[in-house]
């Protein structure tokens, strides 16, 4: 088995084969992803399976579009079905703030280019039947926004790096990493030694954990978010629908259950991802408040991912100042699958042909140690 | 053709093509291809996944990696669960049990 690689990403998730895909694809010889369980078991395998461009952050509005346009041909250059489907984002709003708010937000997106638009509660109704509207002021609307199968997306993204010479080793949990002159040395529970002069760390929830391994801090902690489907019933309505004031999202999936989730304010930084019975009650209150008429729908499945959080709700990226060649795409707050198609691209085109990138330059950890210049990212369940 | 999850509609042939693709577990199956996750949530197919791994891959049923099973035991309704939380449990919604 080859353990020397010309570079090595930790994490199986969405972040990880998509760059060992695009560091492949750029032409880098000798990729491997080390994953510690199969492909997408941690947080890809366990979000929503949204993407949105509709941020309050420039950023990440920028990086949302890039992804978008990414993934509106990524069925044909990876050859694989990902049931990428683009039904729209209903983003409501509720309070008089969040109107606001969200005027602000369309005002950025559009100067940025993009298609959105802010609706009254009867067309949204006709967007999204079934819709509460009494509880609505206004809702943001963008067709582009959509959802695709985060299964399907990481095993396509696999595949075709593995193509290319990429390869992924799986239940290969790292469980050390020091650094020697120009090589970093990766240990982990198998026995195996690996040895790459560039390290990505794409750990997701357990970041941090790779961070300390090399002594540095990533400021990336994991809160468990929990999220629940129905039984398949007939089509619904095709969009993403959010409040952040109910605190949900909720879309329903091609083949019929529908997906929803919430964020707790309550929930303690950790790596558990065990359901609550709390969830099932306090999601079954939310969302018969918001579609009162579909309260007989029947839960089937519930579970539970990490949402790797930084202070501002952005992304880590790029290279970090205390160690050479350690690069970071991490801390993606819940945002990760939607945000891979483009940041993938921009960190293969920085590390092969050191070309650099004014989002990825903005996005460096070092905001967060200093806490300068940080604008925190608004529109996050 | 063998249909192996009947409440997905997801045939023998499918698994295997997920296998070959390097899945070797039950949850990577699941995921794949979706059979275990419709409303009966993998208790008719789970076994036969089991076999047909055990079978493509050379491996003892012993040593194919446990699933993950999920919460709730049976499909429930938001009414059976909202009529729970106000106090009463007279709903005629009865939880998949009939």
């Amino acid at each position: 088995m080859k353990t020397r690689f010309d570079a090595i990403i930790i994490g199986g998730g969405i972040l990880g084969v998509s760059t060992a895909y695009e560091l492949a694809k750029a032409g880098m010889k000798n990729v491997c992803v080390l994953e510690k369980h199969y492909l997408a078991s941690g947080s890809t395998g366990r979000c929503g399976g949204g993407f949105r461009q509709q941020w309050s952050t420039e950023a990440n509005t920028r990086l949302a579009m890039d992804s978008v346009a990414r993934l509106e041909s990524i069925e044909e250059e990876l050859g694989y079905k990902t049931e990428f489907f683009q039904g729209g984002y209903l983003i409501l709003a509720h309070t008089e703030e969040e109107e606001k708010q969200f005027a602000a937000n369309v005002e950025m997106q559009r100067r940025l280019g993009l298609n959105v638009e802010i609706v009254d509660p009867e067309e949204a109704g006709k967007i999204v039947p079934f819709l509460n509207k009494d509880l609505i002021r206004k809702a943001t609307w963008c067709p582009k926004d959509g959802h695709i199968n985060p299964f399907l997306l990481t095993q396509a993204y696999a595949n075709a790096a593995r193509r290319l010479g990429a390869e992924i080793h799986l239940w290969t949990n790292v469980t050390g990493i020091m650094k020697k002159s120009n090589t970093f040395f990766i240990m982990t529970e198998n026995g195996d030694n690996y040895e790459t002069p560039l390290l990505f760390n794409c750990a997701g929830g357990y970041s941090r954990t790779i961070g300390d391994m090399l002594n540095v801090e990533i400021p990336v902690d994991p809160y468990r978010h929990e999220i629940l489907v129905t039984e398949p019933v007939e089509r619904l309505w095709d969009p993403m629908v959010i409040s952040f004031s109910v605190g949900l999202y909720a879309r329903q999936e091609m083949s019929g259950g529908v997906v929803m989730g919430m964020g707790d304010p309550n929930e303690p930084v950790g790596t558990y991802v065990g359901s609550s019975m709390h969830f099932m009650y306090e999601m079954s209150k939310r969302f018969t408040k918001l579609f009162p008429k579909l309260d007989k729908l029947r839960i089937v499945r519930q579970w539970a991912g990490l949402y790797e959080m930084t202070a501002d709700a952005q992304p880590i990226l790029g290279p970090i100042d205390q160690i050479d060649s350690f690069i970071q795409a991490c801390g993606f707050s819940g945002h990760g699958l939607m945000l891979a198609p483009a940041v993938s691209q921009l960190l293969a085109e920085m590390t092969v042909h050191g070309k650099s990138s004014e989002v990825i330059d903005s996005l460096n950890v070092k905001r967060l140690y200093e806490l300068k210049d940080v604008v925190k990212e608004k529109s996050v369940v | 053709m063998k249909i192996i999850c009947r409440c997905q509609d997801v045939t023998e042939e499918e698994i295997i093509a997920a296998l070959r693709q390097g899945a070797t577990t039950i949850d990577e199956i699941r995921r794949l291809v979706r059979a275990g996750m419709g409303s009966c949530q993998g208790r008719t197919c789970r076994r036969l996944v089991s076999q047909i791994i055990s079978r493509e891959l050379k491996t003892p049923g012993s040593e194919i990696y446990p699933p993950t099973f999920r919460p709730p035991n049976r499909p429930v309704s938001f009414s059976l669960i909202n009529a729970e939380l106000d106090g009463h449990n007279d709903n005629e919604d009865d939880g998949g049990k009939k």
